[in-house]
């Protein structure tokens, strides 16, 4: 960031601390379909089985599709025979950059508001190889066994140049990003260094996280077609117009000229953004000139979709007698390329959790030729905390008192490093009903002191980090029939998270009507823009929407209403939705139902579109959620085996809107945590640079065995400045779990593991 | 080619090296049964033949002609759901739903395993001829069924509860 830069910010930062609050979300202290237990509402369709997907949408004509990868890091095409591929039985086209169409370099995501870009490589345009696993040919037949079979016949040869296909040479060349999602690569108060070597109490480590696939179980799929210039993507998007506009770009033609549509996504936990696939299927539905279906196989999934990258970190610790801490360094290195930007920001937690004399933070990153990788549910906090929150405690156990003890000793007042407000911080709070709920008090602090037979029992807490985000941007509308029917219409999405139900939940409370009067349109970017699903921003950012279009539905109501209505006169403010309509706070017998000011005005419907307001709350307070991971695990003494027996996650996360489905999103955060501990690990070879274990048989997602009865619990306490007190909870789940479990793992085999993830050899 | 699946006669003209699953999405439209590897590893395309279940797309099409398959599609409907259906929505047995399919397919044909007396790894007394419901012993047999969303606990509480009522149910039809 430049100088010039910095200023700017600092000055709007003081503008921003100038400006009053917006008044609290009037809906935050009332109950109603809010807060209550509603199944999901695209249930019945998803179990059975009627919930369509990307790649399950018909069309006549179809052609499906199969991509060949490259096989080297680096160098360039030097010869290309396609001729037995092209004779193959049933074959439409086999496209590569020879006969691709021509097309821009995508825009990085980050790059503008609506860029979407994975990297700035241009897509299959040159001779050009790029990483181990980039698309280099893609066949198009009439059925999948035809292009599969006719992609085997394709013939490649490659001049191969030198890659920096290693980890540990890449660091030699480290460098900091010029931004960390916006923030300072490094911080530095005071003299971390000095005060460190002068504390009373020291832990130095270094920790080091693997690369880790998402692995959502649906795979990557996309179903193209052309229709006289116009593109239409059914898509499984975690960014519906991000990816429209960027491919729009692409190809040089009008946004408008581009349509994603992704009602269902099978998952996606950051890797189901803009990828090579939707490019691909539309560069060669073009030059076919007929409809396409692309599914990538789960080996392409690890060949062509990024990853979270490899972490290296240091965590120093310096503790004063008291228990309170004189330094506090985190600083590391990740693995990147020079074509895309994304430096998984795994100092983030150490910007926010804890007071300190003198902090020092730095990021950098390694360059290397490899897939760009990209965020990863928590990106940053997943990795970030297990190297914190095993440090923590290990000055704990190096001062000899008990971790949360430690951690309430640490507890700032302000934020540490930005100096802002909290705007809604009970830690504590959770840490003590954790406790409660696990049975803390009844552990045995002492290493390797509890055992049954041959298994060594231990216990394990860390703490929980993720911040809040809303993002700008996002635009919603309401079309209200004459019936008292309102239809809510945003292009969010929904992989799983619960969107839908919870917006039908907010949207019948914004507008006083039942749940069965409300229906939810997303995931079509003909819809007004939402935001991505990203950053656990989605349900904030949809809910302010919502309520800025209700506001101005309200005022819209109210004019229509005109003089002969019971409301006339009173300003929207004076108003609360209820019973199907408008009725005044402080006199409840003024009041008038929807369905009668839209008769008496003739009209069968009113609709209107409004945005959300910025999001100042952000800038003005530091915005965060909390959490209190506790684990119990029996480790094998003669095996190595490490169980998960028992996991309690109590969460401060503001309010939650459905507890059913909140229990499932912490629950799923917090098993993607256990498989980041334990098993998780997408393997680099690095002399090659390819992928060696790119399969679910052989990269371990937690299944059923391994995951436990898993409770969470939360305080249930609003923020008071955000929409609906409510927080974003789809990524603070895993955060915190690899430190829980690594804590437990140390307290019931002694050993202290610092490199993820703890499979059996490290503990034999 | 014939098939018969949800008690439908089924002709169908595909290529020999068409796997079952591909055959169901591709070419019949019975897209509930779900692709997730295409390599047997993930158990989304779990369906019944014979009351078995396989991994679809580890089955060559052909193989299959005249035994009875059956999907999620003639397991139940929008309006009469099984009730592991029901109790999957009830229990929160899934987010995404990718994989509930074939959970709920794997876990039909599971519990006949278990009242058939088929031992697993975990079943630690061989010559029981009725094995008990434990969430350990479900946890191990439906372990070939991936969820990434990690709904794990509510599907081990649907299946729990739907055939906990049913043996319940069953008991007091016999008493």
């Amino acid at each position: 960031m430049s100088i010039l830069d910095s200023a700017k910010q600092a000055m709007m930062g003081a503008i921003v601390r100038l400006t009053p609050d917006a008044p609290p979300d009037p809906l935050i202290g009332r109950h109603g379909a809010v807060g209550s237990q509603l199944s999901r509402i695209d249930g019945p369709l998803k179990v059975a089985g009627k919930a369509r997907f990307a790649a399950e949408v018909p069309y006549d004509d179809l052609l499906f599709a199969a991509v060949l990868f490259s096989r080297v890091a680096r160098g360039r095409i030097t010869s290309l025979d396609t001729s037995g591929a092209k004779a193959a039985p049933g074959v439409a086209l086999v496209m590569t950059y020879q006969n691709a169409p021509r097309m821009g370099a995508p825009k990085i995501m980050g790059e503008s508001p609506m860029a979407g870009g994975p990297s700035n490589l241009p897509v299959m345009q040159d001779d050009r190889i790029h990483w181990n696993g980039q698309p280099v040919a893609v066949v198009l037949a009439e059925t999948q066994e035809q292009a599969d079979y006719a992609k085997s016949l394709i013939r490649i040869a490659y001049e191969v140049e030198p890659a920096i296909t290693s980890f540990e040479a890449a660091k030699a060349h480290a460098h900091p990003p010029e931004s960390v999602l916006g923030e300072p690569p490094a911080l530095e108060t005071g003299d971390a260094e000095a005060a460190l070597a002068e504390a009373a109490f020291r832990v130095d480590n270094l920790y080091r996280t693997p690369r880790h696939n998402h692995n959502a179980i649906e795979l990557h799929a996309v179903t193209v077609v052309w229709d006289d210039g116009s593109l239409t993507i059914h898509d499984a998007s975690q960014m519906v117009h991000q990816t429209a506009w960027t491919i729009a770009d692409m190809f040089g033609i009008g946004e408008d000229k581009v349509r994603v549509i992704s009602p269902f996504v099978g998952g996606g936990f950051g890797g189901k953004c803009m990828w090579y696939h939707q490019v691909l299927a539309a560069a060669a539905s073009k030059l076919a000139e007929r409809p396409v279906r692309l599914v990538l196989s789960r080996e392409g999934v690890f060949r062509s979709v990024g990853g979270r990258t490899c972490t290296e970190q240091r965590v120093a610790l310096g503790a004063k007698a008291d228990g309170t801490l004189a330094a506090l360094i985190h600083t590391g290195v990740v693995a990147m390329t020079t074509h895309n930007s994304c430096p998984e920001q795994f100092s983030f937690p150490a910007r926010h959790l804890y007071a300190a004399d003198a902090i020092k933070l730095a990021q950098e990153v390694a360059d290397m030729d490899m897939l760009a990788n990209t965020f990863m549910r928590a990106p940053g906090e997943s990795v970030g905390t297990f190297a914190l929150e095993s440090a923590i405690d290990e000055l704990a156990i190096a001062m000899n008192i008990d971790p949360i003890e430690l951690r309430r000793r640490c507890e700032p007042e302000k934020d540490p490093t930005s100096g802002a407000e909290f705007s809604s911080r009970h830690i504590i709070e959770a840490y003590r009903r954790g406790g409660e709920r696990f049975g803390w008090h009844r552990r045995n602090p002492v290493p390797r002191s509890t055992r049954d037979g041959e298994w060594l029992i231990g216990h394990g807490v860390a703490t929980a980090t993720y911040p809040y985000y809303r993002m700008p941007g996002a635009g919603a509308r309401i079309t209200l029939s004459a019936d008292g029917h309102a239809l809510v219409q945003i292009a969010t999405h929904e992989m799983g998270m619960g969107t839908a139900t919870v917006q039908v939940q907010h949207a019948a409370d914004r507008l006083g009507l039942p749940i069965h009067q409300v229906s939810f349109e997303y995931g079509d970017t003909t819809l007004p823009m939402g935001t991505i699903a990203g950053g656990s921003n989605q349900t904030a950012s949809v809910v302010a929407a919502v309520r800025a279009a209700s506001d101005a539905l309200f005022d819209e109501l109210l004019r229509l209403a005109g003089n002969s209505s019971p409301l006339a006169g009173l300003k929207a403010d004076e108003l609360e939705a209820r019973d199907g309509g408008l009725v005044s706070m402080q006199d409840p017998t003024r009041a008038e139902n929807y369905a009668a000011i839209l008769k008496r005005a003739g009209r069968d419907e009113l609709a209107i579109e409004a945005s959300a307001p910025p999001p100042i709350e952000v800038q003005k307070y530091s915005m965060h959620s909390y959490g209190a991971q506790f684990c119990e695990v029996r480790v094998n003494e003669t095996t190595g085996e490490t169980r998960v027996s028992r996991f309690v996650g109590s969460f401060d996360t503001g309010r939650i809107l459905n507890p059913k489905t909140a229990a499932s999103q912490f629950r799923g955060g917090i098993i993607m945590g256990l498989g980041l501990a334990l098993t998780e690990e997408t393997m680099f070879d690095e002399r090659t640079g390819r992928i060696m274990n790119p399969s679910l048989a052989e990269y371990h997602v937690p299944v059923h065995l391994d995951v436990p009865h898993i409770e969470v619990i939360w305080n249930d306490i609003p923020d008071p400045h955000s929409p609906l007190g409510l927080h974003g909870i789809g990524e603070i789940g895993i955060t915190g779990v690899g430190a829980a479990v690594a804590n437990a793992i140390f307290n019931a085999t002694g050993k202290r593991i610092r490199e993820l993830p703890i499979t059996l050899d490290k503990l034999l | 080619m014939r098939f018969i699946i949800n008690e439908h006669s089924i002709e169908a003209d595909v290529d020999v090296r068409t796997s079952l699953l591909d055959l169901l999405r591709d070419h019949l439209g019975l897209t509930g049964t779900k692709k997730g590897c295409n390599q047997g590893a993930c158990g989304a395309c779990t369906v019944l033949v014979d009351g078995e279940r396989i991994n679809s797309c580890l089955a060559l099409a052909v193989q299959y002609q005249d035994r009875e398959i059956l999907t999620i599609e003639g397991l139940g409907t929008i309006g009469d759901l099984h009730p592991l259906q029901a109790a999957f929505i009830e229990y929160d047995g899934f987010q995404c739903g990718y994989c509930t399919p074939g959970q709920i397919c794997s876990a039909v044909a599971m519990i006949g395993e278990i009242r058939r007396g088929l031992p697993s790894a975990l079943t630690e007394d061989l010559a029981l001829e009725q094995i008990g419901f434990s969430e350990d012993e479900i946890r191990e047999r439906m372990s070939g069924n991936l969820c990434r969303c990690g709904a794990y606990n509510g599907i081990i509480e649907a299946i729990r509860a739907t055939y906990a009522e049913e043996s319940a149910q069953e008991r007091e039809a016999a008493a």
